[in-house]
């Protein structure tokens, strides 16, 4: 299902969720080109962490569709309809999206490197051995390489959020979405989090990034979107929306930070 | 790259420690209240707990005294059969029923709890209604219910609707006092089970299942990888529970004549008058079958715990 102009590698068009009468998210439009790191700032409850949920149908949208290198996720057209696809089919579509959860999420039964494997093996088909020789890679990159036959719950959170992201980075993704990656963090374990993701960025990385950390955002975004009330509210790069925003908006919620 | 280390080592010491005064300056006066210098710490002695122990020694012994050494236990008897034939048959059949019954409870258990958590209403309510029915009817009255099952339904049939009947037969073939037992005693263990699945499936965290729909799991993937294997930690104790209970529920069978554990002493002690005894032999022997069942569900738990903190975790 081509899109027309389609260099972008993430085109969100029009989403909304909404929770009962709730609405979350309010007809939300947003792209992201390939090797670009677009982070997503913004208050509590404005519609963020729902806005990568719709995105990789953790959540399912209630309007709006999302493609990803001009695929439709989510949805199939049968007979000029679009129509929720198997759930087998949108598993298949979210190995290309990498995720990592603000509470890391790793499986508690297995160990770190069990944790990187499992995506490989069961899900792709990789062999064990080169599954494993990748996840020992992916530790080594991550810095964890002597906690592999750790589990978990032995693990720091800063650790264990390191674990997650090599474990995102096992399916190869097209693009990585994180979700509020260091709110969970000790302040002093944030800074190892954010030297891997700035080195994921330096490394060409297609990013999707909810954070509170706007420094990280303005060294490592090439854009920067404030998103309130399910909107978007402001997009641009860093310089400007940081730097010099435009909203009364976005002035505020910054102000507050500061 | 390397990030920065997560634990900055503090040095630790330092030039805390308390020295004494230099240059022999007269000590200080010490900050302590009279009489507390130098003293030794002692443990309390708890002369209440000591009485306790001797009271509730004194207690346990006279109680097995009576039992042990109490003449109308016959051991003698105990001892003759023990190892009986119809005992160790009867003992055979208790242990069959437990072996087929409980795996068609275990399997009706899942079944059952998949249905109650399914997206599906009628699927929802049918199961709520199987769970309901078969824990608020008492255990015995459907044992007693399967055995007489004939009275109900006198012949079996398969049809289709608007072609007849394609065979029939009498239920009594059919139902054997043995199928009677099991169906009752696995169709009540369902009921339990699958209250115990489910409360296993619901005791795993949604991040669990995100994350594996995050590597791009399809449902019964995630199923058979990450949410059995989590849950079984909170379904094994209370299934090891119902695998003793189930043991020991088989003796209600005896109420309709089948011969397993508890009837075979019955059927003795109807010719010998040695009641007791008897009664010592079964439940020795049901003891021996439940300690041995605890000390394999020990070995289990500790399997499942795995990756988790706390008592019974394997870290």
């Amino acid at each position: 299902m081509p899109v027309s102009a389609s260099s972008h590698l993430l085109v969100v068009d029009k989403l909304s969720k909404s929770f009962g009468s709730v609405s979350v998210l309010d007809e939300l439009s947003l792209t992201v080109d390939p090797g670009e790191v677009v982070c997503v700032i913004g208050p509590s409850g404005g519609g963020k962490s729902t806005l990568l949920r719709c995105v990789n149908h953790l959540e399912r949208p209630s309007g709006g569709l999302v493609f990803l290198d001009g695929e439709l996720m989510g949805y199939e057209k049968i007979r000029g309809k679009l129509v929720e696809m198997k759930s087998r089919a949108l598993a298949k579509q979210r190995r290309k999206i990498g995720m990592v959860f603000q509470h890391f999420n790793l499986l508690s039964n297995r160990t770190a490197l069990e944790n990187i494997v499992e995506g490989p093996v069961q899900v792709l088909g990789v062999s064990v051995a080169s599954a494993r020789e990748h996840a020992r890679e992916l530790l080594e990159q991550v810095g964890l390489a002597h906690l592999e036959a750790s589990y978990p719950s032995q693990l720091s959170g800063g650790q264990q959020q390191r674990v997650a992201i090599a474990r995102a980075l096992a399916m190869r993704p097209r693009l990585i979405m994180f979700d509020e990656p260091t709110s969970a963090l000790d302040p002093e374990l944030v800074g190892g989090v954010l030297a891997i993701m700035r080195q994921l960025a330096a490394d060409g990385m297609t990013m999707l990034v909810v954070t509170h950390e706007i420094a990280f955002a303005r060294s490592v975004a090439n854009r920067v979107a404030f998103v309130a009330d399910g909107r978007v509210v402001e997009i641009g790069p860093p310089e400007s929306v940081i730097g010099a925003p435009q909203h009364e908006r976005t002035r505020k919620f910054l102000n507050e930070l500061l | 790259m390397r990030p920065p280390e997560e634990t900055a080592s503090q040095p630790l010491g330092g030039e805390t420690n308390i020295s004494p005064l230099p240059g022999g300056t007269p000590a200080a006066p010490s900050p302590l209240p009279e009489g507390f210098d130098g003293l030794e710490f002692a443990t309390r002695r708890h002369i209440g707990r000591w009485v306790a122990v001797v009271v509730v020694v004194i207690i346990c012994l006279l109680v097995l005294k009576s039992l042990i050494f109490n003449p109308n236990l016959q051991w003698p008897v105990v001892g003759k059969y023990i190892f009986s034939a119809p005992v160790l048959d009867g003992l055979g059949l208790t242990l069959l029923l437990s072996a087929i019954g409980m795996p068609i409870g275990v399997i009706i258990g899942i079944v059952v709890a998949l249905m109650r958590l399914s997206e599906n209403k009628l699927l929802q309510y049918v199961s709520s209604a199987y769970i309901w029915f078969f824990l608020a009817t008492p255990l015995l009255v459907q044992v007693i219910f399967w055995f007489n099952i004939a009275a109900l339904f006198p012949d079996l049939s398969i049809g289709l609707p608007f072609a007849g009947t394609l065979v029939s037969v009498s239920t009594n073939t059919v139902i054997t006092p043995f199928i009677a037992a099991t169906l009752a005693l696995s169709l009540h263990e369902g009921a339990y089970m699958a209250e115990i699945v489910r409360a296993g499936i619901l005791s795993v965290p949604h991040g669990q299942i995100e994350a594996a729909e995050s590597i791009g799991m399809p449902g019964s993937q995630a199923f058979r990888r990450v949410i059995l294997p989590q849950s079984l930690r909170v379904i094994i104790p209370p299934t090891a529970s119902r695998v003793i209970t189930f043991v020991k529920n088989t003796s209600l069978v005896s109420v309709a004549g089948l011969a397993e554990l508890l009837y075979s002493a019955q059927l003795i002690y109807s010719r010998t008058y040695e009641t007791i005894p008897l009664l010592v032999v079964a439940s020795l022997w049901y003891l021996l079958l439940t300690t041995l069942l605890s000390l394999g569900q020990r070995r289990v738990e500790r399997y499942f715990s795995r990756g988790v903190r706390g008592p019974g975790g394997r870290r």
